[in-house]
C-alpha cells in the first residue's frame, strides 16, 4: 500500500518532468503550423528540417561549441584537480571557492560580466566568445565530478608504479588516469549537456548573425517557432535516449 | 542457570531466495554474556537484527520475558543496540547523543544530566559532554555508542561486532572493559563477532553458527575442548582434524595406528573424525612415540614454537615450548584425554545440521 | 609530484582570474560609475524606483514560492529514491538530467501548449468535468515554469545528501525509542541540511534572476528583475544601470553562497 503510493508519487513527478517533452514530440508530427491545433499526422517537418540551412547551421554551431568547450573544460578541469591535491588547505579552499562562483552565480550576471569583458578587451563577438564563455561555466562541472574521485585515489598506487620503475608520466597515464576516468567522463558529459542546454550566457556573448539552437529558438518565439525545430529536438532527444539505453543495457556494464 | 529471558523459536529468514537462517532455536538467560560466533554470512548479524527488531523473520517467534515481541517495532523494545561502526549522530554533541533516548522517554533534566555523567564515568570518558563525535577516536566513539545505549537501562544490550574497527591492542583493552561493564550493570549482553579469541575471552556462552545453523552451544571451555563437529573444531583455534576409525570404546585407529582415548558409545569399526589441539601433541624420542615422523617446518611464535611433523602420511600441527629442528626424527604421543572424537558427517549438508538444545 | 603541481595549476588559475574575477570586477566598475566614468551610487539606488522595486519584489516572491514548492515536492521524492536499492545511483541521476537534452526554451514553451485555454490539460480537465485552469500569463504560470525547470536541481543534492546517511544511524534512533516522525525531525532532516542548502541555492538563484521563463510563460506585462536587467543591456544599452542592478542581485547571491559555505563545508550537498 505504502509502496504503491510511493511509486505513484515518483511516476507523477517524472510525468511532470517529461510531459513537455512528449508534447514537443507530438507537435513534431503535427501537420498544422500552429501549436494550438492538431492538423493530422505528417513527416513533413522532418523532411523540411534537412532543407532548412539556418537551423542546420545553428545545430552545427551548438554541437561544435558543446564538443569543444566540454573538451577544453575537461582538460583544464582535470589538470586543475591534480594540481589542487598537492596544495595547502588554504590555497585549495580559495581555489574551490572561485570554482563555485560560476555555479552559484546567476547566469545572467555571468553572461553580462563576460560580455563586458569581451567589449573592453575588444574581442569580436562570435563563435569564439561563446566558446570561451562555455568553457568558463563548464570547468566547475568537470572539477566537481573529478574531485571526489581524486580524493578516493590511493596515493600509494602512484608511488607503487614509480617503485616498479615507471616514469612520472607513465605512472600518471597508466595508474592515476584510469582511476580518474569515470569522474572525467561524467564531467565531460555534464559539461557537454550544460553547454548544449545553455541559453542565457550564449544570449549575452554571441555576435550578430551567429546563432546556436537556443538563441535561434529565442528569436523565433515572437514570430512563432518553426515546427522543424520540434522535429530536430525530437531527433536529438531520441538519439540520446537510445544511446543511453544501449550503454545502460549493455551486458558488461560495470557498476561504479 | 538463571531465569530464561529470550527465546528465539523456530526462526527462518531468507533474502532474495537465499536462506540465511533455517529454523533457528536459541535460548538466552538473564545476566548472561552470549556470543554469536561464526564466519561472515553465517546468520549471526541477522539473528541480532531480528532480536533488535530491524529485520522481520519469515517464520518463527521472538519471545522476550514470556511475551511475543516478534511484531513489536525496535523503538518499543526493551533492548538497545551498539552498532557496527558506532552509528553516532554526528550533528549532535556527545551529551546530546547520550540523552537521545532519555529525552524521548521525557525524563527530567536533572535525571538526564545524572545519567550522562554516570554513563561517561562508566566508559571512562568523563568531561567529553560537549565534544563532537567526529573529534573522537574509534575507540572513544565506541565507548560513546555503548554509553548511549546503556543509559536507557535496557534488559539486554545487543552488540554487533563493536570492536571490529579497532586495532588489536585497543580491542584487547575494550574486551576487559566490556566484561567490567557487564558485571557492573548486571544485564544480558548478546555479542556478535567473527573473532574466536574475542568470543573465548568474554563469553559465558558461545553460540557457534555456520550457514544459518547453530553448530554448537556451550561454555568457552567446552567449545574449545570438546568441539562437536569438524566445523567448530576448525573454526575455534588451530587443530589437527584427522579421519580415523573407532575400533571399540576407548580405542581409536588414527592413520592406521591404535591410540587409547576416553570416548565411548561410537560403536565398532565406525569411521569418525578426531580433533587433537596442536598444544596437546607431545613430541618425544622416536622410540617413545606411538607414531614416528620427521619435522618439516619450524616457526618461532614467541610463547611457543610452531612445528609441522610428517607422520603416518599426515602433516601434524604441533605447538611446543621445546624446539625440534627441521629434519629431526621424532615420536608422537597424545594423552587419551586430549583426543576428541566426532561423528563423521554423512554428507556435505549434514555438516551443518541444526542442533537441538 | 608536488613540485610539478605549481605549474599544473597555472592554466586554471589564469583562466579563473581572466574569465571569473576580472569580469565580476567589470560589473562592479560599471555599476559604480556613470557614463562619464565618475563614481556614483545612482545605478544601485535605482532599484528603489517604483518599476524596479516592483520587479524585484515580484522576483523575490515568485522565487521564494518556487523554492518552497520545489523543496516540498523534492524532499519526499529524494527520500523515496534514497531508500531504493543501491546501484541505481547513476540511473536516478540520469532521469533528471536527461530532459536537458531537449532544449530548455522549447521545454518551457511546451507548457504554453499544455496550459492554454484549449490546451491539453484543460481538455483533460473538461473531460473529467473539472473546472478549466486559467493560469497562462499569470504569476502562477511563471512559478510553474520555475518549478519545472529547477526541480532537478533541488532533487539531486537532496538525494545525494539523503543517500549518504548511514542506515544504522536511523536504526540507532529507532533502537533508542524514537518513532518515525521523531527520527525524521531529529536525525534525517538535520543530517540532510547540506543537501537542503545546496538545493535551495540551486533553485533560488536561477529563479530569482531568470528573464526567460517570465518572457515565455508570463506574458509581456509581468516583469521580473532579470527582465529589467536584460533590457538594459540588449535594448536600452544602459550598461551602467544594468550593472548596478546586477550588483543588487549579487548581494542576494553572496548571502546564499556564504550560507552554503557555512553549512556545507565538505561539499556533501553537491549535485553529482
Amino acid at each position: 500500500m505504502r509502496n504503491t503510493a510511493k511509486r505513484i508519487y515518483v511516476a507523477l513527478i517524472i510525468l511532470f518532468l517529461y510531459a513537455p517533452i512528449g508534447t514537443l514530440m507530438v507537435l513534431s508530427f503535427n501537420a498544422s503550423k500552429t501549436r494550438a491545433k492538431w492538423g493530422g499526422f505528417t513527416f513533413k517537418w522532418y523532411i523540411e528540417l534537412f532543407q532548412n540551412e539556418e537551423i542546420l547551421r545553428a545545430l552545427f554551431n551548438t554541437m561544435l561549441i558543446a564538443l569543444l568547450s566540454a573538451l577544453a573544460a575537461t582538460v583544464i578541469g582535470t589538470v586543475a584537480c591534480i594540481a589542487m591535491t598537492g596544495m595547502k588547505r588554504r590555497t585549495k579552499s580559495i581555489m574551490m571557492g572561485i570554482t563555485n562562483i560560476p555555479m552559484l552565480n546567476a547566469e545572467i550576471v555571468t553572461g553580462i560580466s563576460l560580455m563586458l569583458l569581451y567589449i573592453s578587451l575588444g574581442i569580436k563577438f562570435g563563435i569564439g566568445t561563446i566558446l570561451l564563455s562555455h568553457i568558463t561555466f563548464n570547468i566547475p562541472y568537470v572539477i566537481l565530478s573529478v574531485m571526489p574521485r581524486m580524493k578516493q585515489l590511493n596515493p600509494s598506487t602512484y608511488e607503487a608504479a614509480l617503485d616498479l620503475g615507471a616514469s612520472h608520466l607513465t605512472a600518471f597515464f597508466k595508474v592515476v588516469l584510469p582511476d580518474l576516468l569515470p569522474g572525467i567522463l561524467s564531467g565531460f558529459l555534464m559539461a557537454f549537456t550544460m553547454s548544449l542546454d545553455d541559453f542565457i550566457i550564449t544570449h549575452f556573448t554571441k555576435g550578430v548573425g551567429v546563432d546556436t539552437l537556443s538563441t535561434k529558438i529565442y528569436t523565433e518565439v515572437k514570430k512563432g517557432i518553426k515546427p522543424e525545430m520540434y522535429a530536430l529536438s525530437t531527433l536529438i532527444f531520441v538519439a540520446v535516449l537510445t544511446l543511453l539505453l544501449l550503454i545502460n543495457l549493455s551486458p558488461d556494464k560495470k557498476t561504479s | 542457570m538463571s531465569k530464561e529471558l529470550i527465546h528465539l523459536n523456530n526462526i527462518s529468514k531468507s533474502f532474495d531466495g537465499q536462506m540465511v537462517l533455517d529454523e533457528l532455536d536459541l535460548t538466552i538467560h538473564e545476566n548472561e554474556f552470549v556470543t554469536l560466533l561464526g564466519p561472515s554470512g553465517c546468520g549471526k548479524t541477522t539473528t541480532l537484527r531480528i532480536l533488535g527488531g530491524f529485520t522481520q523473520p519469515d517464520t518463527g517467534r521472538v519471545i522476550f520475558d514470556g511475551q511475543d515481541i516478534t511484531k513489536i517495532p525496535p523503538n518499543k523494545r526493551a533492548l538497545n543496540t551498539v552498532f557496527q561502526k558506532y552509528a553516532l549522530f554526528t550533528h549532535m554533541t556527545i551529551a546530546e547523543n547520550i540523552a537521545f533516548g532519555l529525552k524521548i522517554k521525557k525524563k527530567s533534566k536533572s535525571y538526564i544530566d545524572d545519567k550522562i555523567r554516570y554513563a561517561l564515568k562508566l566508559v571512562n570518558l568523563e568531561g567529553y559532554e560537549n565534544r563532537s563525535p567526529d573529534s573522537l577516536s574509534g575507540g572513544q566513539q565506541q565507548r560513546i555508542a555503548i554509553a548511549r545505549a546503556i543509559v536507557n537501562e535496557p534488559r539486554v544490550l545487543l552488540l554487533d561486532e563493536p570492536l571490529g574497527a579497532l586495532d588489536l591492542k585497543l580491542r584487547q583493552e575494550m574486551q576487559y572493559e566490556l566484561i567490567r561493564m557487564k558485571n557492573e550493570l548486571g544485564i544480558t549482553f548478546v555479542y556478535v563477532t567473527h573473532d574466536q579469541e574475542e568470543a573465548l575471552t568474554m563469553s559465558d556462552t558461545i553460540v557457534v553458527m555456520n550457514q544459518g545453523y547453530i553448530q554448537q552451544i556451550g561454555s568457552p571451555e567446552s567449545i574449545y575442548n570438546e568441539p562437536e563437529n569438524a566445523f567448530v573444531a576448525d573454526f575455534i583455534g588451530d587443530s589437527n582434524i584427522i579421519p580415523a576409525v573407532m575400533i571399540e570404546d576407548k580405542l581409536v585407529s588414527i592413520l592406521g595406528t591404535r591410540f587409547a582415548c576416553v570416548d565411548t558409545g561410537f560403536g565398532h569399526n565406525k569411521p569418525v573424525d578426531v580433533v587433537i589441539r596442536p598444544e596437546d601433541v607431545e613430541l618425544t624420542a622416536p622410540s617413545d612415540g606411538i607414531l614416528q615422523g620427521v619435522v618439516t617446518h619450524l616457526i618461532f611464535k614467541g610463547v611457543h614454537y610452531e612445528m609441522e611433523v610428517m607422520a603416518g602420511g599426515f602433516e601434524w600441527l604441533v605447538h611446543s615450548t621445546v624446539m625440534q629442528p627441521v629434519g629431526q626424527e621424532v615420536g608422537i604421543k597424545v594423552d587419551p584425554f586430549n583426543i576428541q572424537i566426532m561423528n563423521k558427517p554423512e554428507s556435505e549438508d549434514e555438516e551443518a545440521v541444526a542442533i537441538e538444545i | 609530484m608536488k613540485s610539478k603541481n605549481k605549474w599544473l595549476s597555472a592554466p586554471y588559475m589564469l583562466w579563473s582570474v581572466v574569465f571569473i574575477i576580472i569580469p565580476l570586477g567589470m560589473i562592479l566598475y560599471y555599476g559604480l560609475t556613470d557614463k562619464t566614468g565618475a563614481f556614483t551610487l545612482n545605478n544601485i539606488i535605482a532599484i528603489t524606483t517604483a518599476g524596479h522595486a516592483k520587479a524585484l519584489r515580484l522576483s523575490i516572491l515568485l522565487s521564494l514560492i518556487s523554492t518552497l514548492v520545489c523543496f516540498l515536492l523534492g524532499y519526499p521524492l529524494a527520500m523515496i529514491l534514497a531508500n531504493m536499492k543501491a546501484g541505481r545511483h547513476n540511473f536516478i541521476i540520469l532521469i533528471f538530467i536527461l530532459p536537458m537534452w531537449m532544449n530548455f526554451l522549447l521545454r518551457t514553451l511546451a507548457w504554453q501548449t499544455l496550459l492554454e485555454k484549449n490546451g491539453v490539460i484543460n481538455n483533460v480537465l473538461t473531460f473529467l468535468n473539472l473546472p478549466a485552469l486559467k493560469i497562462i500569463n499569470t504569476p502562477a504560470a511563471i512559478v510553474l515554469g520555475m518549478v519545472y525547470n529547477f526541480l532537478p536541481f533541488m532533487i539531486l543534492p537532496l538525494y545525494n545528501a539523503l543517500s549518504k546517511i548511514d542506515r544504522n544511524v536511523i536504526n540507532a534512533a529507532h533502537d533508542l525509542g524514537a518513532d518515525s516522525v521523531y527520527t525524521f525531525i531529529r536525525i534525517i532532516l538535520p543530517l540532510s541540511v547540506p543537501g537542503i542548502i545546496s538545493g535551495v541555492t540551486m533553485v533560488f538563484v536561477p529563479a530569482l534572476t531568470t528573464f526567460v521563463i517570465s518572457a515565455l510563460l508570463g506574458g509581456s506585462k509581468l516583469l521580473l528583475i532579470g527582465d529589467v536587467i536584460e533590457q538594459e543591456f540588449t535594448r536600452t544599452s544602459n550598461w551602467h544601470l544594468g550593472s548596478g542592478l546586477s550588483i543588487v542581485l549579487m548581494v542576494f547571491i553572496i548571502i546564499n553562497m556564504v550560507l552554503s559555505a557555512v553549512f556545507d563545508k565538505d561539499g556533501e550537498g553537491s549535485m553529482l
